[in-house]
This record gives structure tokens, sequence and C-alpha cells, in this order.
């Protein structure tokens, strides 16, 4: 099936407006393990048919790992020359399938100017499913699998998003079993605050060995995340152990996409 | 009379000097930049009341969180007592409460009498853990030396403080029942309920016409005991890691109410960035006020922080939930969210006594940094797992950015990736090398 992907410029010069702006991200535009988390959200945005667009080329870095890397020039630069784009098409709602995006544009554009209401995309596909657009019932991919869910940090303390995640992993009759560290204890996957972007200090073990071994202990078969970074590094985490036939890291909207089967 | 002039004379002088150690504290915090922590002071106190007083976020370890709740309890309970004292000691009476409170008096000199023993079994139990059992984060290098003292000569202190109490109320329930009392000169008893337990096992040794100046003499150590302790206590915090009895409740007042995730925003980068970006502004539109010192972007020393990162380093009690919560401690780096704080604290300290003695504008050749090395500051992963944990609501990633937006801002100095990743950005609007023409490519792609 092929996808269906507006931009707003077309959009714009059909004379439509879309009730939600899809920002794809850096990592779900360029990186190809990523790529398949944006087309599994594409896919469920198609099949509910949801009104979206993305920006397609006119998205630039919403300026997290900047900020977070102390760089506040680059931060506020390119935080403004987005949301000038955004401001120009009056974007009211923005879904994204990145926590540090969904972040900084929920948090830090308001003061720059940027107001919109911005949220997770396992928060759009619960309300998708709450409202009827999707149905999971009968559906056999995931029943009774042991999943558990590493909550990334910038949804989970930071934005204190727990259950959105969690409450799709249990549409999908999954057994969903719980980190020994998670909600608002759960330990962080090693990307943030720029480090996906430099090697780690010096120390005696690697963040995503540790949280890998958390998630082994769960004896699940599926590690869901909700975040490309939680997803790269609990991937290479996994292959760490060489149990990657075994153990799947996979995000929800990848989840949701397979039983629906779309 | 002379009790009552030195009992007053010591009153003056510990007070006093615990006004002056305050002010100097206040001074110090006040060193640092302004933040907004006004408005929404329903929800201010309500954290307050849930956080501080409630002990809240403690309870997350339910076993260090029960036996701070006793010791917690019997302080706050056994403030009633010392009015008591301090009412008696500049009067010369002897348990004024007594007769005015009646059986109330009886209930609750034994109430704090069961949670002072809570409380010393807890002192043991706390001791135990940091000396006998050394469990990890009450045993980190940071804490090697003064710290470590600080934290057994505290416990210490409180074990004298409950030792003169029970020592000051057996000691009189004794002399009461042998008719020496000085509440009354019939004999009689006060029935408080564990001095009374102490004094039937020891009144075989005082039955027959036992004088009784040893007991008085016993009876006064335990009550300027008491009082000495307190004083001695009272100007020990301000120097102290336990200042947090006292710092706990406004720095939980001024919490940051905001999402976890929200980094401040740098306003003096947006004028900047503002004309950068808009090519019809005028740079010379608004003339910057010729006095003002340039803000300096990030912080390299105490000053830079805000006045919150500062007070947040004095209630700081150095428990270390957030290092043992902290991703990159745990994985052997150098990186320890409690250290950063202690630092904090103690260039605080230092800088303080500077502008006292020397001037607002002395510098030592000193800063931040001569305590926090950049690997710490670069092994943060912002998790906000340290924020999270404590149980004070103390941010140590805060401080942590502004260090890095000092180093990366001020001085370019950063690790190699993260510049090739920042030029990524800017060139590309990508932390990787791809172009931007490329950014729907996925779209098409099977």
């Amino acid at each position: 099936m092929s996808l269906n992907v507006p931009t707003m410029a077309e959009m714009m010069a059909n004379g439509e407006t879309p009730d939600v702006l899809f920002w794809v991200g850096c990592a779900g535009s360029f990186d190809d393990r990523a790529k398949k988390i944006t087309k599994a959200l594409v896919k469920i945005l198609n099949h509910c048919n949801v009104k979206f667009a993305v920006l397609g080329t006119e998205e630039s870095c919403t300026g997290d790992p900047a900020k977070r890397a102390g760089n506040e020039f680059t931060f506020q630069m390119q935080a403004m020359m987005n949301i000038q784009v955004l401001n120009g098409y009056e974007v009211k709602k923005i879904v994204t399938a990145c926590p540090h995006c969904f972040n900084t544009l929920k948090n830090e554009y308001p003061e720059l100017g940027g107001n919109y209401e911005v949220v997770h995309h396992t928060q759009l596909i619960q309300d998708l499913i709450n409202t009827g657009k999707l149905a999971l019932e009968g559906k056999q991919t995931y029943k009774g699998k042991k999943i558990t869910f590493h909550d990334p940090c910038y949804l989970g303390r930071a934005n204190d998003v727990y259950e959105a995640p969690r409450s799709l992993i249990e549409k999908l009759d999954a057994e969903l079993v719980e980190m020994k560290r998670c909600k608002t204890k759960g330990l962080c996957c090693g990307a943030g605050g720029a480090q996906m972007f430099k090697e780690a200090e010096k120390g005696n073990k690697e963040i995503n060995v540790e949280r890998t071994e958390d998630a082994l202990e769960t004896n699940a078969g599926i590690i869901a995340t909700g975040c490309p970074f939680c997803n790269t590094m609990m991937t290479d985490g996994v292959k760490n152990f060489n149990k990657e036939g075994e153990i799947k890291v996979l995000d929800v909207a990848e989840l949701i996409a397979n039983a629906a089967e779309l | 009379m002379i009790q009552i002039i030195v009992f007053a004379l010591i009153s003056i002088a510990g007070f006093g000097v615990f006004g002056y150690n305050i002010w100097k504290v206040r001074s110090n915090i006040l060193l640092g930049r302004d933040i907004d922590r006004k408005g929404n002071s329903s929800e201010r106190w309500k954290t307050m009341f849930l956080v501080a007083f409630g002990q809240q976020k403690m309870f997350s370890r339910p076993i260090p969180a029960l036996l701070h709740l006793a010791i917690y309890v019997a302080f706050i309970i056994t403030q009633i007592e010392l009015i008591e004292i301090i009412a008696d000691g500049l009067s010369g009476n002897h348990r004024m409460f007594y007769f005015a409170l009646g059986g109330f008096y009886t209930f609750m000199i034994s109430f704090i009498e069961v949670l002072s023993l809570l409380a010393l079994i807890a002192t043991f139990v706390f001791l135990a853990r940091r000396n006998l059992l050394k469990l990890p984060r009450l045993n980190m290098k940071e804490l090697m030396g003064w710290p470590k003292k600080d934290a057994n000569l505290i416990l210490i202190m409180e074990i004298v403080l409950v030792t003169c109490i029970f020592t000051m109320n057996t000691t009189d329930e004794i002399l009461y029942r042998i008719g020496g009392s000085h509440v009354e000169h019939a004999s009689g008893s006060f029935g408080f309920l564990i001095s009374n337990c102490i004094a039937d096992m020891l009144m075989p040794m005082f039955a027959d016409g036992y004088p009784t100046s040893a007991l008085e003499l016993l009876e006064r150590i335990g009550w300027w005991g008491h009082i000495a302790m307190v004083f001695a206590f009272l100007n020990y915090l301000p120097y102290s890691k336990h200042f947090h009895i006292v710092l706990a409740f406004p720095n939980t007042y001024f919490s940051n109410l905001e999402k976890k995730g929200k980094f401040t925003n740098m306003e003096v980068v947006t004028n900047e960035v503002k004309l950068m970006l808009d090519p019809s502004a005028d740079p010379f539109a608004a003339p910057a006020d010729p006095n003002a010192t340039p803000q300096r972007f990030g912080a390299k020393d105490v000053q830079d922080l805000t006045w919150k990162n500062l007070l947040d380093a004095y209630t700081c009690t150095e428990c270390g939930r957030c290092t043992s919560s902290c991703p990159a401690n745990q994985t052997g780096k150098l990186l320890s969210p409690r250290k950063i704080m202690m630092d904090t604290r103690d260039r605080l300290v230092e800088v303080g006594e500077n502008v006292r003695q020397h001037g607002k504008d002395y510098d030592d050749g000193k800063s931040l940094f001569s305590y926090i090395s950049e690997e710490e500051v670069w092994a943060c992963t912002s998790c906000n797992a340290c924020v999270d944990e404590c149980p004070v609501n103390i941010d140590p990633l805060s401080i942590i950015i502004d260090l890095r937006r000092y180093l990366v801002m001020e001085e370019s100095k950063m690790p190699t990736e993260l510049t090739g990743m920042l030029t990524n950005i800017e060139n590309n609007g990508a932390p990787w090398q791809f172009s931007p023409s490329d950014r729907l490519n996925w779209a098409k792609e099977d």
C-alpha cells in the first residue's frame, strides 16, 4: 500500500487545512530504523482518514540537541525559523513520534512565540481508538505476548505521559510486564541530553546495556518504546547480549500498525 | 537569680549568633541571579505541605522514610518542651506548664518521650547504615572526610539530646516520688510513660532517705545539657548539611512548577537572535543601558546561577538519592548530582567570604570549574531522574545545563562530536549530515 503523505505546501495550494501537522523529526526523516516508525504512524493516520500534513523539506531540527548541549544560540535560531514556518501555515495542532521534538515544541516554543497543541503519537493513537476510528478487537498478532515498555525520559519524567503508551499495549491483548524501574523511576536509555551524538564519558558500563538488563529480566519478547533514540539504544543493547533473534525492539506505533494489519 | 541571668545570656548569644549566620547564608544566596518563583502561591503552599511537611517523596524508599519520620516528628513535637524549658529558664520556675495543662501535660510529655525513644532507635539505625552496613550511597567518595564526620556528628548530637531529656525526666520523677520535687512539696508522680518505667526500675536505689542532692544535680545536668545542645545544634546548622530541616520548607515552596522537560529560555539570546533573523531590525534602535553589566552566557561561577540554585545547594542534606538514581553514576561515570550540589555550596561559602572580606568584585582566580570537572558536566543525559528523586525538590540538572552553556557559548569547549552535531544543525537543519532536500525521501521509499 502506498503512503499518502501530503505536505503543508500542497494542502495550502489546494486551499485545504489539515487537522494536525505530523512533525516527523530528524530521526524519523533520516534514520533508517526510525523511518519505519514514521511509516507505521502514517499507515495508521491514512487508515483512520486523519487529515494531516507534513512540512517535508520545510521542516528543520527543533534545536533540542543544541539546547541540551548548551548552545542556546543554535537552539533559538532553529526554533524561531521553525516558528515562522509553523505560524505561516497557521498550525494549531502537532503530533510527533519523537519525545524530544514533543517536549521542545510543547514546552520551549511558546516563550519564543510558537503556541500549539502538541501531542505524542501514542496519545493521538489512543484518541483514534477511543473515538472508534481505529479498531483492534479480535486482532491476534500480539495476543498473550509479553511486552515491556521502556519509558522515554522526555515523555515520562519530563512531561508526565505514562499511561497513553501503556493503554495501547493493553489494547493489543498482550501481557504488559513492567521493568523493576519504570514510570517516574524509569532508567534513561543513555541517549538524552545530546549524548546520542557523542561517545559516553569513561565508566564501567554503557547505560543502554544497564537498561537492557532491566528489560531482559522481565522475559518479555518485545521491548516497546515511544522514542526513535530509545529504540536505537535498546536495539544496540539487545545486540550486545546477542538476543536480537529472540527479542524485538518496536515502537508502539509499529505494534499498533502490525496488529491492525496495515 | 544567677541561673536566670546565665540562661538569658546564653539564649541571647545562642539566638544572636544563629541570626547572624542566617543573615550570612541569606546574603550568600542573594548573590545569585534573579528568577521569578512568585506566582501560583496556592500550588506552592500545596507543594510545600506535601513534599516538605508531609515528606511525600521520602516514601519511595520506605525504610529510611519511616526512620526519618520518627526523628522528624520527635523533633517537631519536642519544640513544645523546648518552649517550657525557655519559659522556665527565664522565669526561674520549674515545669511551668505542669499545673496549667494538668492531664494534657502528662499526655504531651509522654508523647514526646515515646517519639524520642523512636528517634533514638532511628538514630542508632542511621549510624549503623552509615558506618557498619556501609550503604553505597552513604559511602561514596564525595562524602569522605568532612561530610561523613558532619553526618555522624549530627546523629551523635541527637543521641545526646535525647539522653538529656530522659535523664531530666527520670530524675525529676524520682525526686517527685521521694518528696524532693521543685513542683510541689508533697510526694507524687508525673507519670510520664517512659521516664516512669525507668524510675520504677531505679526506685529501689532511692528507697530509704537517699540524699536528693545527687539527683538534683543529675536533673540539672539533663536540663542544662538539653538547652545547651539545642543552642549548639542551632548554631551548627548553618555550617552543616543538616540545614535542610529549615530550608526544606522555603526550598519546596519555591519549587519549579513547570514540566521538568522545559529548560529555561535565555532572553539575552532571544534578543540577539531576533536581530539576526530580522533584516529590518535596527540594532541601534534601543541602546542598551550603558551602566548594565553584560550577563554571562551560562554559569562559570555561583553568581551566574539563580538564587534558587543556591538555595538548593544550602538545602541539600547529601542523602544521595539523586546520585543513586543517576544513569551516568550507575555506570561508573564521574558525574554525581549530589557532588554538583555540594560543590556549588562549598564554592558559594568561599565566594561569600571573599565578598564580605574583599568586596564584590574580588577575584580569587577560582570558579565553579575549580570544583566541577568538564567530564562530569558532559556525562549528564538530562534524564531528570535526580530532579525527580530529590525529597526536597532540588534541581541539579539546571546547574549542569548552565555550566554547559558557559562552556559552549563562552569558551567553545565541548566534546568534538558535539561541535560536528551543532555544525550540522546550523548548516543542514539536522544533527547528522543529511541534505535538507532529502527530508521527505522516506515517503517514497519502500
